[in-house]
């Protein structure tokens, strides 16, 4: 790898350096914009005792949902269990420790954590169990929870277009968690459907500069439907 | 008794007012868009980062980097635009967007919402529903009145972890439309051919009933 080309490979290239115990944070809403690629990375690796965080925990047999069969996570932090039976088990078992985090509480943490800010205020949770233990302050005449950010060891998002100096291009509704998580990971890696050569994305166009991303590698998505529906 | 859920979802759109930018949560909720009132145009904000959710694409233009918050693949109407989640909450927190309508698992007198746990039993999560109603100024419930054992669904006090404190104003269920106002539930409609009695015999919470009570109108 030389200067500013951050292209990789292979996935071993890819998530070198992941590690027992460490945490990483998985763009994607449902199945959604998932890095489905670098989720098998997870699995073949076997990395045990991880945080995971992300929105959900994909669905029995694909995206996250292999990692829990495997039992590679030891907590989660996600917004929403939903319809998946195996992480539903595994949270009331308490096999797996669940940290459930209001959505945009979530999504603020990452952003937060990236943008190096500590903690911020925000009315959501307030009075229910998610402010358990949590200092609160009022401003204004409103109560407020005091939350802390989230920052990772590894940030695996899913992108439409990279190039090769890592600056990142979302679609549609894919884009999700990928952006923040993007920029709270101590390396992150960005696997896309297509790279690029520097100079061919506009620069107006770019919506994760290429300074958060360290690792760049084309992915071969399969991007399963969980709610196909059609017009009637 | 009581009307069907594609009825409670028409009493709602009866609320829309024409130019709002609106949230639709997972189940009655989404039903909502298909009655907005004829000559209106509102924009449907999906929390995953949508705003101006279309109608269900056909076999042909479905798009599987096009969900809504459901997960269902959806389209985008003329000027949608797509961020992400944390613009999407920034939206939601920040109380840009002008009506909610969400479902539930219990309400009660002082406009507390149960929505996201049954302890030991079930857990789905509360995905965007704690931001939704700590952010929207106007809030609409979409629920059963009562479970299939007929245990009342509104009450004093709520029995499940909550997912907002007094932040429901309005509730429209099968047998009824609710408004709570300082700690009091007022019955404002019945379903048509539901009786005053019949409601209040399904409602744990105690109910204001001034004069007489209207049907719903469809």
């Amino acid at each position: 790898m030389a200067g500013f080309n951050k292209v990789v490979k292979t996935y071993d290239e890819a998530l070198a350096g992941l590690k027992d115990g460490m945490s990483i944070m998985v763009g994607g809403f449902g199945l959604c914009g998932i890095p489905e690629g670098l989720i098998d990375q997870v699995k073949d690796l076997g990395c045990k005792e991880l945080t995971c965080i992300s929105n959900n925990a994909g669905v029995d047999g694909f995206g996250l949902g292999k990692l829990l069969e495997k039992r590679q996570i030891k907590t989660m932090i996600g917004s929403y269990v939903g319809e998946n039976a195996l992480f539903e088990q595994l949270y009331l078992s308490k096999e797996m420790e669940v940290i459930l985090t209001p959505q945009g509480t979530l999504a603020e943490k990452i952003r937060a954590g990236g943008a190096g800010i500590p903690a911020f205020y925000t009315a959501t949770g307030y009075g229910t169990l998610v402010a358990e233990g949590k200092e609160t302050k009022e401003f204004n005449g409103r109560m407020y929870v005091l939350e802390e950010s989230l920052t990772c060891d590894y940030a695996l998002v899913k992108a439409w277009k990279a190039d090769t100096m890592g600056n990142l291009v979302f679609r549609k509704t894919a884009a999700n968690f990928n952006p923040m998580i993007a920029t709270a990971g101590k390396i992150t890696i960005a696997e896309v459907e297509e790279i690029v050569p520097a100079g061919e994305l506009d620069p107006d166009d770019i919506q994760t500069p290429g300074i958060y991303v360290q690792r760049v590698i084309k992915g071969e998505f399969e991007k399963r439907i969980e709610q196909k529906t059609v017009k009637a | 008794m009581g009307i069907s859920r594609e009825q409670i979802a028409q009493r709602i759109a009866q609320e829309i007012k024409d130019g709002q930018y609106i949230n639709l949560g997972i189940g009655i909720p989404t039903l909502v868009a298909n009655y907005v009132p004829a000559g209106m145009e509102v924009m449907f904000q999906s929390e995953n980062g949508l705003l101006g959710m279309g109608e269900f694409p056909t076999e042909d233009e479905v798009d599987a980097d096009l969900i809504n918050a459901g997960k269902q693949t959806v389209t985008a109407v003329t000027g949608a635009a797509y961020f992400s989640s944390a613009d999407s909450f920034a939206m939601i927190r920040g109380g840009h967007v002008d009506l909610t309508v969400l479902g539930a698992f219990e309400i009660d007198e002082g406009g507390s919402i149960a929505s996201w746990m049954i302890p030991g039993k079930l857990v789905k999560g509360m995905g965007g529903a704690m931001d939704l109603v700590a952010g929207a100024q106007n809030i609409i419930v979409a629920m059963a009145h009562a479970n299939k054992k007929g245990e009342s669904k509104i009450l004093k006090s709520c029995s499940l972890p909550l997912t907002g404190v007094n932040c429901i104003k309005k509730v429209v269920t099968d047998l009824a439309v609710l408004e709570i106002k300082n700690g009091k539930i007022h019955l404002l409609e019945r379903a048509p051919g539901v009786s005053v009695e019949e409601i209040v015999k399904l409602t744990e919470a105690e109910l204001i009933i001034t004069g007489d009570i209207p049907e719903m109108q469809f």
